[in-house]
């Protein structure tokens, strides 16, 4: 386990810990811990729609140089303010109240899909000393929550008392739940790895080497399938086909508009964050920055990047991968879809964990 | 022909022959042997008349009727067969939909605009008018007060029974049928729907994604452009055809000024000649240029659309220069073309022909080897070279079947006879042949053009014709090679300044016609595929 205290890496509690001791200072135990939980709600909710605003301004710019566009650049410098105006816009528009719908489950389920995603903010490794919620079975947690937002997804397309929405859900449905077997077991392969299921043990962990490299092969195919799976699991292109814009017109949120709209969009793009997230938590050291064993004057310069923008950077980074495949390639059929995750990724995983099972047994990794 | 003629002759003693004004063959026949006759042409080798081109719906005031036009794949030969009735209440005329299976949906066009009943269709509905239409429109005695059809701001009725007549007895008998079954699922596609190219809808009956049937429904861009042909002078109806295929417009212009020319015997000089074509080549790598973007936005691929566009753009450029539009150009004209070349219009060319190749390498580097584009494309929608004949779908997604029917080749019309350029055939008919068909058009057209933009010659280019245009009495009819297959143009004149009918055989409504039958067991996803790669304009339908 790599000791953080000896390097020369900003350990955030370092403020976070004077902020606790003042506020028990004067309230009571529990008070001082409502006090800090909201304070963090309200930072988190925050930060997510910043991110929110930045992916869709980021995904906008990506695809216009992917496709010889210039992308927004008429609201402030470069375009900036292009995903602020549109929010301000989604947020004043009409939520349209439709005739002949399940009323409850159509209110419900845009919240369902952002709590789900909001609840796995809690648990990314921010920075050192700065994640939300530490506890032993951190990653658990993470895929658990995650698995909430296809009950969203179902209800949408349920309630919307709409043919294209219930194909779209029913689509939806059915792919998620068939990618997060893969998604979950590329995650097993890499728990196996680091010994243990806390967010915290395992960026700890690749104090001296990232997974990547740590895990060489195994953590190679365990990170594609993971990508391949992840971008599935966030409904992007090629894997698109909830919202197949040509074949379903906007799938499971035809019938949504304002804000409840928004926040499928918003979540959209949140997962895709969440999924990029984990896939640096996982494979890319999380917060922990780039370590080659031996280069300690490389190290100590690298330890001082503060640890958020290491983890932010590497989640764009790869994130910009998925958003990639998108502009890239055509989408797949569902049938094709399924049987490329049951008839290909589902075994090769297995094969794999047993493949880093062995690594472990065997010490074949480093 | 002769022999034909006397063949038919023997057996139909009742036939009357005569040819027509583009010395096509044409057959008179009563209502009761036409459909013996019909399946003679059709079988017999020495005939071999496989493919209708279309079915003219006409009103000669005393009587009523249709004339067919019929060509064989075998000996690349046509002839018209002339059937018509006298009952205008009640005009039955025996159906060869069993023959030809296009013939179902031409059928049920001529009913929409002449009333005339087919016995035996399985379908008889009104195609592009609402159900609740008042009279047949392209009648002589239709009564067009718009009292009688007002535009209705209710939803338009629908129904899901359709009208089969039966022969019983003697008497004809009308049975109702139900188009779907009571427990089919169905999915309205359309009419508003990105994927439909435009105002068309698909009522698909489907179980899962599976797809179990499609019933097309059309007339939402319904204008009635043959309608409004005969009340506007010869050079008016020209003007229509920028507004059916709207990528096509130079093509189909070209072909209706052929028409006339031929009627009017007007020679057309060398340069207004060699400029048409090159519009004409232009074109259609403008539209297959867009088709490709569009097929590959339709699967997904939304970024090839914007490679694909940079050509076209380029291409319209050189034709806003020239014919000061970049759509609806209105270009050709009776006797040449409506202004000369711009001055930089070969330089222009020179450039495309210069960047063409490396944009064609690199669609095919980023979509056409691509493994999620294979599976999409490969083995989906198999049209078979029969029923692509059967069902008349030509151009690039016929040859796609392994028809070898691009008219350009079958009769030369203006310099084509003069040029060098291969028919792009393909055998696998299924939408990857149809993408790769439609690829190497392309190629095919800058060959066409490489050829004749060194080489235009000077000259006038529009010659003298007429203040007023009048065709002597008579029937034409001319075929050429539209972007999307063969787009047939039938005048018949009885000597004034107006058509007395123009009946336009655009090539898309086969294309929509086939739907159902290549889709049937495919997935709801196989559909875009599929429509998208037979490339249907609904404008072009629906006219």
């Amino acid at each position: 386990m790599y000791n953080v205290s000896d390097s020369h890496i900003f350990d955030f509690s370092r403020v976070t810990g004077p902020i606790h001791d003042w506020l028990t200072g004067f309230l009571p135990g529990w008070a001082a811990t409502t006090v800090e939980c909201v304070a963090i709600g309200v930072g988190l909710l925050l930060l997510y729609a910043l991110l929110a605003l930045f992916y869709i301004y980021f995904e906008r710019k990506v695809c216009a140089a992917f496709q010889c566009r210039l992308g927004p650049n008429r609201v402030g410098p470069f375009g900036l303010l292009q995903s602020f105006a549109d929010m301000f816009k989604i947020l004043i528009k009409e939520l349209i109240c439709l005739n002949h719908i399940d009323k409850f489950l159509f209110a419900l389920a845009p919240y369902l899909v952002i709590i789900a995603s909001m609840l796995c903010f809690a648990v990314l490794p921010w920075g050192d000393g700065l994640q939300i919620i530490d506890f032993n079975i951190g990653i658990f947690f993470l895929i658990a929550c995650s698995s909430i937002g296809v009950l969203g997804i179902l209800l949408a397309g349920w309630s919307s008392n709409n043919k294209f929405t219930l194909i779209g859900a029913l689509r939806s449905g059915a792919q998620m739940v068939s990618y997060e077997l893969s998604i979950g077991l590329s995650v097993v392969t890499m728990v196996c790895l680091a010994g243990s299921m806390s967010v915290t043990d395992i960026v700890l962990a690749q104090g001296n080497g990232w997974f990547i490299f740590k895990g060489h092969i195994a953590a190679v195919i365990a990170f594609i399938i993971y990508m391949i799976a992840g971008t599935a699991e966030t409904n992007r292109g090629p894997f698109d086909l909830p919202e197949a814009e040509s074949e379903l017109t906007a799938g499971y949120h035809t019938e949504y508009s304002g804000i409840h709209f928004g926040f499928f969009y918003l979540a959209e793009y949140l997962n895709l964050f969440i999924v990029s997230g984990v896939a640096t938590l996982l494979f890319f050291g999380g917060w922990m920055p780039l370590h080659i064993p031996g280069w300690e004057g490389f190290n100590t310069v690298m330890d001082y990047i503060p640890t958020p923008i290491w983890f932010i950077g590497k989640a764009i980074l790869l994130s910009y991968i998925i958003i990639w495949f998108k502009w890239t390639f055509p989408r797949l059929r569902i049938d094709q879809l399924l049987s490329l995750e049951w008839k290909y990724l589902l075994p090769i995983s297995l094969f794999n964990l047993a493949l880093m099972v062995c690594f472990i047994t065997l010490g074949w990794h480093f | 022909m002769a022999n034909i003629q006397e063949k038919i002759a023997k057996l139909f003693p009742a036939a009357t022959f005569e040819n027509d004004n583009s010395g096509i063959l044409q057959i008179t026949v009563a209502d009761e042997q036409w459909h013996e006759l019909a399946k003679n042409l059709r079988d017999d080798p020495d005939t071999a008349m496989d493919y209708l081109v279309t079915i003219v719906g006409m009103d000669w005031v005393e009587k009523l009727g249709c004339i067919y036009y019929l060509m064989s794949t075998r000996h690349n030969t046509m002839c018209s067969v002339k059937v018509a009735v006298t009952d205008r209440d009640k005009p039955y005329i025996h159906s060869v939909a069993d023959l030809w299976r296009i013939a179902e949906i031409y059928e049920r066009e001529v009913y929409d605009f002449y009333g005339i009943v087919f016995i035996n269709n399985p379908d008889m509905r009104r195609l592009f008018l609402n159900i609740d239409w008042v009279g047949y429109p392209l009648r002589k005695d239709y009564d067009e007060d718009p009292a009688i059809n007002p535009v209705s701001i209710e939803n338009e009725r629908q129904t899901d029974l359709t009208s089969v007549y039966k022969e019983e007895g003697g008497k004809v008998v009308k049975t109702e049928r139900e188009i779907f079954h009571k427990d089919d699922f169905v999915v309205n596609i359309g009419p508003q729907h990105p994927a439909t190219h435009g105002v068309l809808r698909f009522r698909t009956a489907v179980d899962g994604e599976t797809i179990k049937k499609i019933d097309v429904y059309m007339g939402y861009i319904h204008r009635g452009v043959e309608k409004l042909c005969e009340s506007l002078q010869y050079p008016q109806t020209l003007h229509f055809l920028d507004r059916l295929d709207y990528f096509s417009g130079q093509i189909y212009h070209h072909g209706l000024c052929l028409l006339y020319e031929k009627a009017l015997n007007i020679e057309v000089s060398r340069r207004a000649q060699v400029i048409r074509v090159m519009m004409d080549e232009l074109s259609r790598i403008a539209s297959h240029c867009l088709f490709i973007g569009t097929y590959c936005m339709d699967l997904g691929a939304t970024t090839m659309l914007f490679y694909t566009l940079r050509v076209r753009e380029q291409i319209l450029d050189i034709f806003e220069k020239t014919c000061g539009a970049r759509m609806t150009f209105n270009y050709a004209c009776i006797g040449g073309v409506m202004q000369d070349l711009a001055p930089d219009f070969a330089d222009d060319v020179r450039a495309l022909l210069e960047v063409l190749p490396k944009n064609i390498k690199e669609y095919n580097k980023i979509f056409t080897g691509n493994v999620i584009a294979k599976n999409r494309m490969e083995g989906v929608g198999v049209l078979t070279r029969e029923d692509a004949i059967s069902y008349a779908v030509t151009g690039p997604s016929g040859r796609a079947s392994g028809w070898a029917c691009d008219i350009r080749k079958l009769q030369p019309y203006s310099i084509y006879d003069e040029l060098e350029f291969d028919e792009i055939v393909r055998e696998e008919g299924d939408s990857m042949a149809r993408f790769k068909v439609r690829m190497a058009e392309m190629e095919q057209s800058a060959r066409i053009l490489a050829q004749l933009v060194d080489n235009i010659p000077d000259g006038e280019y529009c010659v003298k014709v007429p203040k007023v245009v009048k065709l002597p009495k008579g029937q034409w009819f001319q075929l050429v090679e539209g972007c999307r297959g063969a787009f047939g143009v039938y005048v018949e004149s009885d000597g004034s300044t107006k058509p007395f009918r123009l009946k336009i055989a655009p090539p898309c409504l086969p294309l929509a016609a086939v739907v159902d039958h290549i889709t049937q067991g495919s997935k709801i996803a196989d559909l875009i595929t599929i429509g998208g790669s037979l490339d249907y304009i609904v404008p072009d339908m629906d006219r």
